[in-house]
């Protein structure tokens, strides 16, 4: 059975069991909780593309991340067209952003170089938590950061440009071995930190930064849709199913507002170490 | 119950999947965002946060080189006071110092005047006295002889010894005449 019919399947089922509550009330069957699968996390296109033999689908979280993408993109320009030496309320917003990323994040992390990043950076954390946001924007409510290429594709972006940093700054082995052989160990540590060093820097780095945004992102989805899932499934005209799907409606409000953080904060984890990243290619640690 | 089973024994979607399409429209709209705000959009941000930063630096540099200025003005003028003081202080001294001289000098000069006055008042009436005297005695003698030539009826005038007399007689004149003056 391919994917796309499954998802189709899944989608019969769902309309079929839309009437689900744990106590079968106007009309409704009795059912088990239609607990969210994976399958939440699967689009049928809108559209399809094709270009040099190869399909773009237009899903849910593309459409998302086109229309996020543009958003920034006006707002940035149209909050920073032409800056005032005395900001206005718009730009003032706009320079807490540029202000935050250059002396929170570029200068903290990276030091007097680090203003050359925060180009990059800024993009960076911005596209993320446009990525995130998207998880609790109403009607939209899909973090395009769950779908796994999302991350992956930043991290695809991040990983050549610190190795190529670190070669260019430091030298091209010298950059690999300052990195395994940090000094003032005794000699025997390097049989062990050497490859743990080396596989730390080349191979976990990038896998580690876009599974960390994937996971979060994906989780806190995953659990806000329980909930909501469960305040439709638990309704029911009885004491206890007003009581059951008040608490779960609850719970989802709470752990929305707790998404807004995770996802602001999962932006900036992201950059920050993006920028810790490039500040390790341009000094070698002691 | 059963499609939750089917999907978490692996057969619905693969969440871990890597659809190549859409790691591309990724790419793209990351690279797309950030050549539009690092070319366009932040640029612009930067440049006014740096006026304003020198804005604001500048201002306060200006303050501090005002009030640079202005000390090193109240320097110079406390500096020029002390130094008219000073000077004011030694034409004082000098002024004083010139006044004893001048003072001293004239003393001296009149001094000398005086001396020089009084000595040739001294000359004049010692050469006065001299010369009367001489003039006297001469007339005294003369005087005398021809007193003496009536009285003897004959003339003195060339004997010798009449000449003696008259010396001794004034001479004698004189002796009284300093030993009055003495007793005066």
């Amino acid at each position: 059975m391919g994917v796309s019919s499954l998802v189709a399947a899944g989608a019969v089922r769902l309309s079929d069991e839309s009437n689900c509550h744990l106590i079968p009330w106007g009309g409704g069957s009795d059912c088990g909780f239609p607990a969210p699968t994976a399958d939440i996390f699967s689009f049928s296109p809108y559209s399809t593309l094709a270009i040099a033999g190869q399909e773009f689908n237009f899903t849910k979280p593309v459409v998302l991340a086109i229309i996020g993408s543009i958003f920034l993109i006006v707002f940035f320009l149209a909050v920073f067209r032409k800056p005032k030496l005395v900001p206005g309320r718009m730009q003032s917003v706009g320079e807490y952003g540029y202000t935050f990323i250059r002396d929170g994040v570029a200068r903290e992390v990276i030091g007097k170089e680090g203003d050359k990043y925060v180009p990059f950076l800024f993009s960076l954390f911005f596209f993320v938590w446009m990525l995130n946001i998207w998880g609790i924007i109403p009607f939209a409510q899909f973090p395009v950061s769950s779908r796994i290429a999302w991350p992956v594709a930043l991290a695809i972006v991040i990983w050549p440009l610190y190795m190529w940093l670190g070669m260019r700054h430091q030298g091209p082995v010298k950059y690999f071995t300052n990195m395994m052989f940090p000094p003032g160990l005794p000699k025997p540590i390097y049989l062990i930190l050497a490859p743990i060093e080396l596989v730390s820097n080349v191979l976990v780095r990038p896998v580690t930064l876009a599974i960390r945004l994937f996971a979060n992102m994906f989780a806190g989805h995953l659990l806000l849709t329980i909930f909501a899932v469960a305040t439709f499934y638990l309704i029911s005209p009885s004491l206890i199913g007003i009581l059951g799907s008040a608490a779960s409606f609850v719970m989802s409000v709470i752990l929305t507002a707790f998404e807004a953080f995770i996802q602001a904060l999962q932006a900036f984890i992201f950059t920050l170490l993006a920028a810790v990243y490039i500040s390790t290619s341009l000094h070698a640690e002691h | 119950m059963s499609w939750v089973i089917a999907a978490s024994e692996g057969e619905g979607a693969n969440v871990l999947a890597l659809p190549l399409y859409e790691i591309i429209i990724a790419l793209l709209c990351f690279f797309i965002v950030f050549g539009a705000l690092a070319k366009f959009a932040l640029p612009n941000i930067k440049k006014t946060l740096d006026e304003r930063a020198d804005a604001i630096e500048g201002g306060i540099k200006r303050a501090e080189e005002a009030q640079a200025e202005a000390a090193r003005l109240a320097d110079d003028y406390r500096q020029q006071l002390a130094q008219a003081r000073e000077e004011a202080a030694v034409i004082r001294a000098q002024a004083q110092a010139d006044r004893t001289a001048i003072i001293e000098e004239a003393r001296t000069e009149a001094a000398a005047a005086a001396a020089t006055v009084t000595a040739r008042a001294e000359a004049q009436l010692t050469a006065d006295r001299a010369q009367t005297i001489a003039s006297l005695r001469h007339e005294v003698g003369t005087l005398a002889v021809t007193l003496a030539g009536k009285v003897v009826g004959e003339s003195l005038t060339d004997d010798a010894r009449a000449q003696a007399t008259v010396e001794r007689f004034i001479s004698d004149l004189e002796t009284q005449a300093s030993s009055a003056e003495a007793g005066r």
